[in-house]
C-alpha cells in the first residue's frame, strides 16, 4: 500500500481550521479534569498523572490521540478517498470477526482484546461509513433519488447497523442510522424525516396516554388521531400550495365535534372517541373526493400517510407491549414520566438527575461532588460524565459546555457547508450528525429527557476507543477541509 | 441550481434544529439546578451520614449526695452481612450462649424489613441487643474469628437503691407521638418515660452531637466530611440533686410494704419533698435492660396498680384533715372567732344529729374542736358563712369566697410539681352545685359534708401535705418539688417563689394550738414525741363505701421550729389513728432522731407486719374510676 504525503501537501494552500482545533483541545482537557473528578476516589485518591488512575490513563489516550491526529494531518487527502470501501470491507470484516471472538462484558459483545489494549471496532467504523458514504456521493452524476442508489446507500448504513445490533450495541447501531441526516442534506426529501419524527411524536403519545380512555380509544390515540388530521391539511397546503382543502378539512372536523356536541345537548350520551375516529374518516374521504375530483396524485399520497399513520398508531402498543423486552419499555416509561422506579430502571436517570440538581447554581466545587464521588451515578466517568459537571460546576459550569458543544457543531456543519467537493460535503455532514447524534442523546439521557441510551459524551467520557474514534472522525474533515481549495 | 439552493438551506434547518434542542436542555438544566431545590436534599441524605454521638445522661443524687442513678454501658452484637465470609456460626452461638435456632430466629428479624426498615447488606445491623460485660469480654475475646461482627457500646440507667421507681420514672425507646412534637428526637432514641426521668428529660438528656460522614452508594463510610469541620461534640446531660432522702424514702417504703397508699413528707421552710412513698412501687431496675417488656406487662397488669404515684395522682377525700383549713376560712371571714362556741350532742343538732360526732366536752371553741376533730363545728361554721346574708350577697358569693381561699391553700388545682401526671383533687365552685341541684337555690345543709372534708371534696396527700407545710409556716408555702438542683442552671422560679395564703397569721398560730393539743390530749396522742419535740397534728378518717374507711393523717414537727410537714394515707386504713398517725410516727423519728428509739421497736415491726390490701382493686372490676368516683356523700 502506498502513502500519500509530504509533496502535494506543500503546494496547498489551504489553512487548517484552528477554531474547531481549539474547540477539540478545549475539549479533551476539560474531558480529562472531569473524569479525574468523576473517578476520584475518597479513600485512595490517585494523581491526576497516575497511570493506574482513571486521569492517568485517560492521558494516555489523549497523547496517542493527539500523535494520530497529527498523522492524520499529513496523510494526502485522496488517500482516504481512494481506499474508502476497501477500510470499509476491512471495518465490516472487524465487526464480523468481533462478533465471533469478543467475550461477553457488560452485556455486549462489542471489544476486541489485543493484548493490552482493548479496542472497540464499533467506534472506528462510524468514519469508515462516513467515507464510504462521502466516496458513493461524490461518483459523478449521482442522484440518491435513483433507486439503485437509494439501495446502494442504505445497504453502507445498514448492514454495520445489523452487526452492532448483534453485538448488542444498540446505542452505535442508532448513531450510525442519526446518517440519514447526511441524506436529508443530500436530496432526501423531507417529507421522509418528517415522518420519522411524526412516527416518534405518535408513539410517545401513543404510550404516555395509555391508560386514560376517551370513549372507545384511548386518550394517546385521540390526540394522535386529531394530530394526524391536522399534519395532513398542513401537507396539502405544504405541496399543493392550496388553501381551501387545509381549511376544509379543520373544518370538517371541527363540525363534527361541535354536532356530537349539540346531540349532547339533547340527552343523547356521545362517545367522543368515535366522534374522533368519524372526524378522521371524514377527513380521510375527502381527500379521496379531492383526488377524484383534481387527479392529482399528492391527494393520495396524503391519504396513504393518513393511512399509515392511522396503521402505524394502532401497532404501537402492540410493538411496545411484545416485541420491546421488559427493561426497554421500562426505560421508556421512566423518560415519559410514567414510572419512577427509584431502584430499578429509573435509578440511573434518578441518581443522574439528583447529581445534577444537586450543583445548583454554581455548583460545589471541582472535586467537592458528593454524588459523583460516593458512586451514586453509575458509569459516571463514561456514560454519565455530564453528572460530574453539572454536579461540581452547576447550571453555568454545565450551560457553558452545553454551549460551547453547540457552537463546535455549528463550526462543523459551517465548516461541512463550505466544502467544495461532494465528498468533503457529505464527509463533513456525516460528522456533524454522528457529534450531534452523540451530545442530544448523551445529555438528553442525564437530564432524563431522552431514554438510557448508552452512548458517550465525545472527548468527555472515558475510552480509549471512543475518543480515538472521534479524533480520526474530526481529523479527516480538518484535512479535507484544508485542502478544500484544491481544485 | 434552484433545487441546490434549497437544498444548502438545509443546512439552516439543521441548525436551527440543534440549536432549538440545545434550548430545550437549557431549560430542563435551569429546571433542574436552579428550580428543584429538592434534588440538593435527596443528595445530602445520600451522601451524608450523621452518626449521632449521644451524650450521656445525667446522674440523679439524693439530697444527701447518695448517687441514685447513673448509665451502665451495655453492648449490642451489630452484623455486616456482606463482610461474614467463612463464619463459623456454631462457634458464634456458643460464645453469645443462645442456641442455632434463636440464631436463626434473630437473623431473620434482622433481615425482616418490615420489623428493621432500614435493614441493608453493607452496613452495621443490630443483631442482638444488651450484652452484659462478661459476655462482651467473651465475644471480644474472640472477634478476630467472626469478621462482619462488630460490637456498639450504649448506655443504660443503673439503679443503686431498689425503691422511688414511681419518683425516678424509667426511660425507653421513643415513641411516635413525642417524635412528631419534638424533632430533636429520632427513631431509636431513648426518653424519659415517667416521673424525674421525663419531667427533667431536657436537663438529663444533654444535647447530642453529629458527626457528619460520607456514604457511599452501598451505604459504606467512606471517611468524614471536611475533614469533620461540621461535626458537633455532644454535650452531656446535667446531674440532678434531689431532695429526697433516699434512707427515709427507703423506709418509708418499708412501713407500707402490703399496704396501699401513701406518704408524703416537705420541708416546709423551703417546699423540698423529703420522701414521696407510694404503696405500692417496684424495684426501678425492672423496667431497664432485656426484661423491659415483660416487666412492664406484670406491672400494668397488677390489679394494685403499682404504676400509679398515689402521692400526686391518688386522690382522697382528705377527711378531718382538711378541718385545719376550714377553721381558718371561717377565722379570716369573721364567720368565727377564738371564743365562738358551738354545742354538739354526737351530731350536728340542725340536721338531727347527722353527721355523726364522738364524746366530747360541749359546747366548744375551734382550738378544742381541732384536737377533737369535732365534725357539728365545722358543720356549724360552713352553715354560719354560707347562710350569712349580710356578708354575702348570696350564697353562690360565698360558696366562691370559701373556694378561692381553699384554692389558694393549694387545694384544687395541681400544685406544679417538677413531676408528671400530678392530678388537681377537686374543690367545687358555686356553679357545680347549681348544676347538680339544678337551681341556685340549694343551701349549706345540702353539701354539709364538705364541712369535714368529705363530699365532693378530693385532695392528693402531696396537697394535704402542702397544708402541714403550709400550717407550719404560719401562713405561706413554697411549690413542693423533688429536685433540689439541676447542675448548671438555677432552680426554675416556680420552685422559690413564696406563695401567700392570705390568712392572718394569728389565725394559724390558733390552728396550731388546736393541732397540737391534739397530739397531746386530743385524736392523735399516738403521735405525742415530747419530750424530743413538739408535733402538731390532724387526723382524718374517710369514708369510703367500697370497704373500710381511708386512714389520714397531717401534720409537721417541731411545733415551733417546723423541720417536716407530713401526710400519710393507707386506703382502707380505718380510723386514722389506728395506721396512719403510728406509720407517721415512725417517719418523724426516722427523720427528726435519726432512729427509732428501742421503746417504739414493737410499733415498727407491727406496722411492718400489716397487710391492708383493699378488695376493692381485686374485685373484677375496673377499679380506679369506680373507687374514685364512689368516695363521694354517703
Amino acid at each position: 500500500m502506498m502513502i500519500y504525503q509530504g509533496s502535494s501537501d506543500r503546494l496547498e494552500k489551504g489553512k487548517i481550521d484552528w477554531m474547531t482545533i481549539s474547540f477539540y483541545f478545549l475539549f479533551v482537557l476539560l474531558g480529562w479534569l472531569n473524569i479525574y473528578a468523576a473517578s476520584f476516589d475518597l479513600e485512595n485518591a490517585t494523581g491526576l498523572f497516575d497511570l493506574s488512575g482513571r486521569a492517568g490513563s485517560q492521558l494516555v489516550w489523549i497523547g496517542s490521540s493527539l500523535l494520530l491526529a497529527f498523522a492524520l494531518l499529513k496523510i494526502d487527502v485522496r488517500f482516504y478517498e481512494t481506499y474508502a470501501f476497501l477500510f470499509y470491507l476491512i471495518g465490516i470484516a472487524l465487526l464480523l470477526i468481533t462478533l465471533v471472538v469478543a467475550k461477553e462484558i457488560n452485556g455486549s459483545r462489542s471489544w476486541l482484546i489485543i493484548g493490552p489494549v482493548r479496542l472497540q471496532p464499533a467506534e472506528f467504523m462510524k468514519f469508515l461509513i462516513a467515507l464510504s458514504l462521502a466516496k458513493v456521493f461524490n461518483a459523478y452524476g449521482f442522484r440518491l433519488m435513483e433507486r439503485r442508489n437509494l439501495i446502494l446507500v442504505s445497504a453502507i448504513i445498514l448492514l454495520p447497523v445489523l452487526l452492532v445490533i448483534a453485538q448488542s450495541e444498540t446505542g452505535t447501531a442508532l448513531v450510525y442510522l442519526s446518517l440519514i441526516l447526511v441524506l436529508y442534506r443530500e436530496g432526501l426529501p423531507g417529507g421522509f424525516l418528517f415522518m420519522g419524527i411524526a412516527a416518534i411524536i405518535y408513539f410517545v403519545l401513543g404510550i404516555k396516554f395509555s391508560d386514560t380512555n376517551v370513549g372507545i380509544i384511548s386518550l394517546g390515540e385521540f390526540i394522535t388521531l386529531l394530530l394526524i388530521v391536522i399534519f395532513s391539511a398542513s401537507m396539502i397546503r405544504n405541496y399543493l400550495k392550496v388553501l381551501r382543502p387545509f381549511l376544509m378539512m379543520l373544518l370538517l372536523t371541527a363540525v363534527t365535534f361541535l354536532a356530537a356536541y349539540i346531540l349532547t345537548l339533547f340527552g343523547i350520551s356521545i362517545d367522543w372517541g368515535i366522534t374522533a375516529l368519524a372526524a378522521f374518516s371524514l377527513s380521510a374521504l375527502y381527500l379521496i373526493f379531492l383526488f377524484f375530483r383534481y387527479r392529482q396524485r399528492s391527494y393520495l399520497y396524503v391519504l396513504l400517510f393518513m393511512i399509515g399513520s392511522f396503521l402505524f398508531l394502532e401497532s404501537v402498543e402492540y410493538v411496545f407491549n411484545d416485541v420491546l423486552q421488559p427493561h426497554q419499555q421500562m426505560r421508556i416509561k421512566v423518560t415519559l414520566g410514567m414510572e419512577q422506579d427509584l431502584s430499578g430502571a429509573g435509578y440511573h436517570v434518578g441518581q443522574s438527575k439528583i447529581a445534577i440538581g444537586s450543583g445548583g447554581l454554581t455548583g460545589k466545587g471541582f472535586l467537592n461532588g458528593t454524588q459523583t464521588k460516593l458512586k451514586y451515578v453509575p458509569e459516571q466517568d463514561t456514560d454519565f460524565i455530564f453528572c460530574t459537571i453539572g454536579e461540581e460546576h452547576g447550571f453555568i459550569g454545565s450551560a457553558i459546555i452545553l454551549m460551547l458543544f453547540m457552537v463546535f457543531i455549528l463550526r462543523l456543519l459551517h465548516v461541512a457547508e463550505r466544502q467544495t467537493s461532494v465528498f468533503g460535503r457529505v464527509y463533513g455532514y456525516s460528522v456533524t450528525s454522528i457529534f450531534l447524534f452523540h451530545l442530544v442523546i448523551n445529555v438528553g439521557m442525564v437530564i432524563g429527557i431522552m431514554p438510557v441510551i448508552g452512548i458517550p459524551l465525545p472527548f468527555f467520557s472515558y475510552g480509549g476507543s471512543s475518543l480515538w474514534g472521534f479524533t480520526i472522525l474530526l481529523f479527516i474533515l480538518l484535512r479535507i477541509d484544508k485542502s478544500r481549495n484544491r481544485n | 441550481m434552484n433545487s441546490r439552493n434549497t437544498l444548502a438551506n438545509r443546512k439552516k434547518v439543521i441548525a436551527v434544529a440543534a440549536v432549538i434542542i440545545a434550548l430545550i436542555y437549557l431549560v430542563q438544566l435551569f429546571h433542574l439546578q436552579l428550580l428543584s431545590p429538592e434534588y440538593r436534599e435527596y443528595a445530602d441524605s445520600n451522601a451524608f451520614l450523621r452518626r449521632t454521638l449521644y451524650p450521656a445522661r445525667g446522674a440523679i443524687y439524693d439530697r444527701d449526695g447518695n448517687m441514685l442513678v447513673y448509665n451502665r454501658p451495655t453492648y449490642d452484637v451489630m452484623m455486616v452481612v456482606r463482610e461474614m465470609d467463612q463464619f463459623d456460626t456454631l462457634d458464634f452461638c456458643r460464645t453469645l450462649n443462645i442456641d442455632i435456632e434463636q440464631f436463626k430466629q434473630l437473623d431473620a428479624d434482622m433481615r425482616d424489613r418490615r420489623r428493621n426498615p432500614g435493614y441493608s447488606s453493607y452496613t452495621p445491623q443490630l443483631f442482638l441487643s444488651q450484652l452484659n460485660v462478661k459476655e462482651y469480654g467473651l465475644l471480644q475475646e474472640k472477634l478476630y474469628k467472626f469478621p462482619g461482627i462488630y460490637i456498639q457500646s450504649r448506655t443504660e440507667r443503673q439503679y443503686n437503691y431498689s425503691g422511688m421507681g414511681l419518683i425516678l420514672g424509667y426511660v425507653a425507646e421513643v415513641d411516635k407521638n413525642r417524635m412528631a412534637a419534638d424533632p430533636y428526637y429520632v427513631r431509636g432514641d431513648y426518653v424519659g418515660k415517667s416521673g424525674i426521668e421525663l419531667s427533667h428529660e431536657e436537663d438529663l438528656r444533654g444535647v447530642k452531637g453529629v458527626e457528619v460522614l460520607l456514604r457511599d452508594a452501598h451505604g459504606r463510610v467512606q471517611g468524614r466530611y471536611e475533614e469533620g469541620r461540621h461535626d458537633k461534640a455532644p454535650l452531656s446531660g446535667s446531674d440532678l440533686t434531689l431532695s429526697i432522702d433516699v434512707d427515709l424514702q427507703a423506709y418509708g417504703e418499708q412501713l407500707m410494704h402490703n399496704k396501699v397508699g401513701s406518704i408524703v413528707m416537705i420541708e416546709p421552710k423551703t417546699g423540698e419533698i423529703l420522701c414521696m412513698v407510694s404503696a405500692p412501687t417496684y424495684d426501678p431496675a425492672m423496667l431497664t435492660g432485656k426484661e423491659f417488656g415483660a416487666n412492664y406487662l406484670s406491672l400494668e397488669n397488677n390489679p394494685y396498680k403499682p404504676l400509679i404515684n398515689r402521692a400526686i395522682a391518688g386522690t382522697y377525700p382528705p377527711g378531718s384533715t382538711f378541718k385545719p383549713a376550714q377553721g381558718l376560712v371561717f377565722l379570716q371571714e369573721d364567720i368565727i372567732t377564738q371564743e365562738s362556741r358551738y354545742s354538739c350532742f354526737g351530731g350536728y343538732p340542725p340536721l338531727g344529729g347527722r353527721p355523726a360526732c364522738h364524746g366530747h366536752a360541749s359546747p366548744l371553741a375551734i382550738q378544742y374542736a381541732l384536737a377533737t376533730s369535732c365534725n357539728s363545728f365545722f358543720c356549724y361554721g360552713l352553715n354560719g358563712m354560707l347562710s350569712n346574708r349580710s356578708k354575702y350577697s348570696s350564697i353562690g358569693e360565698a360558696f366562691d369566697i370559701w373556694k378561692d381561699h381553699m384554692v389558694k391553700m393549694g387545694f384544687g388545682y395541681p400544685l406544679g410539681v417538677d413531676l408528671p401526671s400530678e392530678k388537681r383533687g377537686f374543690i367545687p365552685n358555686s356553679k357545680f352545685y347549681s348544676n347538680v341541684f339544678k337551681t341556685e337555690r340549694w343551701n349549706a345543709h345540702n353539701i354539709i359534708s364538705i364541712a369535714i372534708g368529705q363530699g365532693e371534696i378530693l385532695a392528693t396527700p402531696l396537697q394535704i401535705a402542702n397544708l402541714g407545710a403550709l400550717i407550719a409556716n404560719r401562713g405561706y408555702f413554697y411549690t413542693p418539688h423533688v429536685v433540689k438542683e439541676i447542675k448548671g442552671r438555677e432552680l426554675d422560679e416556680a420552685y422559690t417563689t413564696r406563695h401567700e395564703s392570705g390568712i392572718n397569721k394569728a389565725h394559724f398560730e390558733l390552728t396550731v394550738a388546736g393541732m397540737a393539743d391534739a397530739v397531746t390530749v386530743g385524736t392523735c396522742r399516738g403521735i405525742n414525741l415530747e419530750p424530743f419535740f413538739e408535733v402538731c397534728g390532724k387526723t382524718g378518717t374517710a369514708e369510703n363505701p367500697h370497704g373500710d374507711d381511708h386512714s389520714l393523717f397531717m401534720g409537721f414537727a417541731p411545733k415551733d421550729d417546723p423541720q417536716v410537714a407530713i401526710a400519710v394515707v393507707v386506703e382502707n386504713g380505718r380510723f386514722g389513728a389506728s395506721n396512719a398517725v403510728p406509720i407517721a410516727r415512725l417517719m418523724m423519728q426516722q427523720y427528726l432522731q435519726g432512729e427509732i428509739p428501742e421503746s417504739d421497736r414493737w410499733l415498727e415491726q407491727s406496722v411492718i407486719n400489716r397487710e391492708i390490701l383493699p378488695y376493692v382493686y381485686t374485685r373484677n372490676l375496673p377499679t380506679r374510676q369506680n373507687e374514685t368516683s364512689n368516695q363521694e356523700v354517703e
